[in-house]
């Protein structure tokens, strides 16, 4: 296996991902290395799903204008690597007077970015929203929904296609430089690895990896959100996110709900500074102050729709006591690490901005040695076809072309044998549980995989030739199965 | 078979399983013909295929046969009629107008059937539903999913477990796991009574040793990875974790048996009107829903403990369709009303012109008590019960003789 590259990218999530992606556009070697089974395992698949319209952030920061940047080429790049997402816009909700202030600073901010954004009443809350309270909103039309999973595997998988390794399931455990050879070493469990270029993309241990390449002067304070997921048969009663007044200090947007381009919706996330990187328990009391605060906003929170919870962890720079945003570092330290491209504290609007931080870290390395453009590099990523939104007739001729599209794997879901075939099959080669979940929706339902489980374990197995207790359910040692019966 | 061409019948059942093979072979009886059946599995029999222990057949057979002796019984009886069971075959879209669309191989079904079985069965309550706090590690698993692996997919699931709920299945699970080689350290209940069976009490945890806890809950999963344990605690009356109580249990796996929901999703397309007691449809002693010629029977209208139960309500809903092809059926316009002690009945409506056995359940374990149907003050039956329990269904007959009027009869229960 190739071990020597011109560029290594630590970390596979969205950034990572974008990086690896935009950096195929040149003739370069160019590798991922992610100590995860799959992309987008932490931060980048943990979060609200939505693309933010960049009025959160301060005026003249990165994060502002990033996020704006990312708002408006979106359509571009989800055209072109097939990402579902939706164009809703978002209502921040407020009641009484004191909430009055806050989101008229809310609006000047926005308008400064450049952001459109328009101060409604009532009526206008209950005409976008029916189900939502609120006595008056700031309305955002540009904001929109996608799916962040769909988004970081697209980018990687058109990365992937455009000749980028992923290296999965490798950790990065020491970095050094040779000032001779003018080239990084990379350790990880698997062995060495060697670049002319570092960029660290490490989301929550972008503070070890900066530290490894000799710039020790990041802390990230891991910042736990927890989430509760809806059931579809609610998800038609919120039809765009809707947010109340963001408080200052807590570093995060305040508890929201977040419809799904699935039909779904996320309750949350709440803001808890915790000790642990990888701790995604979900809490007692977080969850009832997620019904709390989420009822206060749409009545229609009750507990038989719940269906899942999950938890992020945003990586900040800030720490508890603090609160609110760092601005992101992106930065080339020539004095301390030589080629090397570091990214500390991406968190939200992360997700939203990645692709103009990618621009960024191609345009830092372009300060440094000039790039030459691959011809061949294509943009296109074709999607997944999807049997459950197709007319009946559309339908029918699926299964006609393909009678893997007649056998329905998931039910709640409507997901056939011919999609999960095609997940299974994935580009970057993933065959964790969760990998096929992400990618073709099964197990997502509300019977969580008690009907499809085995069937999806059963056909990963047979499609991959792998015994029962290789097969991993998402993370690294988390096997499902322990061996057969007899 | 012919594709884009509209297969129109008499009956259509959806679901292969107990209700809906019953339902089949009492239709035929009947008279009637022309019927489909539709089967997402490769095989009939539905959830009893992966039911290898024993004790069905009890009530029906007055023999104990293992769940898949008890369905071949009826399988052998429907494959030696001409009627169509089409396997690998799942429904995808139902409407009122009674026009059934289904995914198989063959390509996509269009079916137009006078009056629609539901007897797709039930799913599991699962982790999520409860939310019950922690991390997400893979080892986690409702019971049935573990049944099947074990029993239908030859694979091993763990091998040091904890049982969170006393279901039926979680109990048998707690047998099946013990007999494969795998600790299984206890069985816990929120509950302050057990939720299953006496007998699976009985037969499944004492006689292994497998001490069962009620008023316990898992509080907490922990594992990044693989489940590595859980945290237990003691509950209050509100059912409300009382802090102090915690315990953790080292385990690998941990078995959730905390319930059924009767399994609806297609029941809402063809706008069926569903009981929220229940989650299963609110129909009349015909078993007749809110959308004419749709009929549901077995776990998909109510979840039973028995599987004999189930066969003799499709029988009794086959002898229904019968008559609503026939002659049609009369309007139910008087509604049954229960008190609090109890959780729901089946049927939910009466026409008040013929005897009907009610099906119900009491929330709670109540011992030496009545209980009374009454219209209008007046009482139209009762019945002495010595021991009420949540976990067994009971029925009681409704006599036509005293129903005089369409106002709603209620049914209380009395302490002796």
């Amino acid at each position: 296996m190739q071990n020597a590259f011109d560029v290594l990218i630590i970390g596979a999530g969205v950034v990572g991902s974008a990086v690896a992606r935009e950096l195929a556009r040149y003739k370069l070697s160019i590798a991922v290395v992610e100590k995860n089974p799959d992309v987008c395992c932490e931060t980048s698949g943990r979060n609200s799903g939505v693309l933010h319209a960049g009025y959160n952030n301060e005026p003249d920061s990165l994060m502002a204008k990033f996020c704006v940047q990312g708002n408006r080429g979106f359509d571009a790049v989800a055209t072109e690597l097939s990402v579902p997402y939706k164009r809703t816009g978002k209502l921040v909700v407020g009641f009484g007077e004191e909430d009055m202030p806050k989101l008229l600073a809310l609006k000047a901010q926005g308008e400064q970015n450049g952001v459109p954004m328009e101060l409604v009443d009532r009526a206008f809350i209950k005409q976008k929203a029916p189900h939502v309270d609120g006595d008056f909103a700031l309305w955002s039309p540009s904001t929109a929904i996608l799916n962040p999973f769909q988004y970081t595997i697209a980018l990687a998988e058109n990365a992937a296609k455009n000749g980028v390794s992923f290296l999965l399931k490798q950790e990065v455990t020491a970095i050094s430089y040779n000032k001779n050879d003018q080239l990084y070493t990379v350790s990880t469990n698997c062995g060495d690895l060697t670049s002319r270029w570092v960029i660290n993309c490490a989301g929550l241990g972008s503070d070890k990896i900066s530290t490894m390449l000799g710039i020790d002067e990041y802390t990230i304070y891991p910042c736990r959100g927890e989430y509760f997921i809806l059931d579809q048969s609610v998800g038609s009663l919120l039809p765009l996110p809707v947010y109340p007044v963001p408080s200052i200090k807590t570093g995060g947007l305040g508890i929201h709900l977040t419809p799904t381009v699935d039909g779904n919706i996320l309750v949350g996330p709440s803001t808890e500074y915790i000790d642990s990187r990888e701790d995604y328990s979900s809490t007692q009391d977080t969850m009832k102050l997620l019904i709390e605060d989420g009822s206060r906003i749409f009545p229609h929170l009750k507990k038989e729709y719940f269906i899942r919870n999950f938890a992020g962890i945003r990586p900040k720079l800030t720490p508890k006591g603090v609160g609110g945003f760092h601005d992101f570092v992106i930065e080339r330290r020539d004095d301390l690490a030589p080629h090397a491209v570091n990214l500390v504290g991406i968190e939200s609007p992360g997700l939203t901005a990645s692709i103009p931080i990618a621009m960024r870290v191609i345009e830092l390395i372009k300060e440094v040695e000039p790039l030459t453009i691959n011809p061949l590099f294509d943009p296109i990523r074709e999607g997944f076809t999807t049997f459950n939104d197709k007319t009946h007739e559309e339908q029918a001729a699926l299964i006609d072309s393909n009678p893997d599209y007649g056998e329905i794997i998931c039910r709640c879901e409507c997901i056939t044998k011919a999609e999960v075939l095609a997940a299974i099959n994935n580009p970057l080669r993933v065959d964790t549980v969760t990998g096929i979940k992400y990618r073709c929706r099964t197990m997502m339902g509300r019977c969580q995989g008690g009907y499809c489980q085995t069937r999806i374990a059963e056909l990963i197995l047979s499609e991959k030739h792998k015994a029962r207790q290789e097969l991993l359910y998402n993370r690294q040692n988390s096997m499902l199965f322990t061996g057969t019966v007899r | 078979m012919i594709m884009g061409e509209k297969i129109v019948c008499k009956v259509i059942i959806i679901g292969a399983g107990p209700a809906g093979l019953a339902a089949a072979l009492k239709l035929w009886e009947g008279g009637v013909r022309d019927i489909v059946m539709l089967e997402r599995e490769a095989s009939p029999g539905g959830i009893l295929r992966q039911c290898i222990h024993d004790g069905f057949g009890l009530t029906r057979f007055g023999e104990t046969l293992s769940g898949p002796e008890y369905a071949q019984k009826f399988i052998d009886q429907v494959a030696k009629l001409p009627i169509r069971l089409i396997t690998n075959a799942t429904v995808i879209d139902i409407t009122p107008q009674k026009i059934v669309t289904v995914a198989c191989r063959e390509g996509l079904l269009t079916l137009q059937g006078e009056a629609i079985i539901l007897t797709m069965g039930c799913r599991e309550r699962t982790r999520g539903a409860l939310s019950i706090p922690g991390e997400r590690p893979a080892g986690v698993f409702t019971a049935g999913v573990a049944q099947s692996y074990i029993n239908l997919k030859n694979t091993m699931i763990g091998t040091d477990a904890i049982i969170l709920g006393s279901g039926d299945i979680g109990m048998i699970m707690a047998r099946r796991l013990t007999l494969e080689g795998v600790k299984v350290q206890a069985v816990f209940e929120i509950q302050p009574y057990p939720s299953g069976l006496p007998r699976n009490i009985e037969q499944c945890l004492n006689d292994y040793d497998i001490p069962l806890y009620l008023s316990h809950t898992v509080t907490k999963i922990k594992g990044g990875s693989r489940l590595e344990a859980v945290e237990i605690s003691e509950v209050d009356a509100n059912l409300t974790p009382i802090a102090g109580t915690q315990r953790e249990y080292k385990c690998d796996t941990l078995i959730l048996s905390v319930g059924l929901i009767p399994e609806n999703e297609l029941s809402k397309l063809g706008e069926v009107v569903l009981d929220p007691r229940t989650k299963g449809a609110v129909v009349d002693e015909f078993f007749q829903t809110s959308t004419a010629g749709i009929f549901a029977a077995g776990n998909v209208l109510q979840v039973h403990d028995l599987v004999d139960f189930v066969s003799l309500e499709a029988e009794n809903l086959a002898a229904s369709v019968t008559r609503y092809l026939n002659e049609g059926l009369p309007s139910s316009p008087i509604s049954i009303e229960t008190d609090n002690k109890i959780s729901h009945t089946i049927p939910q409506k009466i026409s008040g012109q013929n005897d009907v056995t009610l099906a119900f359940r009491c929330r709670v374990p109540i011992n030496n008590c009545t209980v009374t149907l009454l219209q209008e003050g007046k009482t139209l039956a009762t019945k002495h019960y010595k021991k009420l329990i949540p976990a067994e269904m009971q029925h009681i007959l409704l006599p036509a003789s005293g129903i005089t009027t369409n106002s709603a009869v209620r049914m209380v229960i009395t302490l002796d």
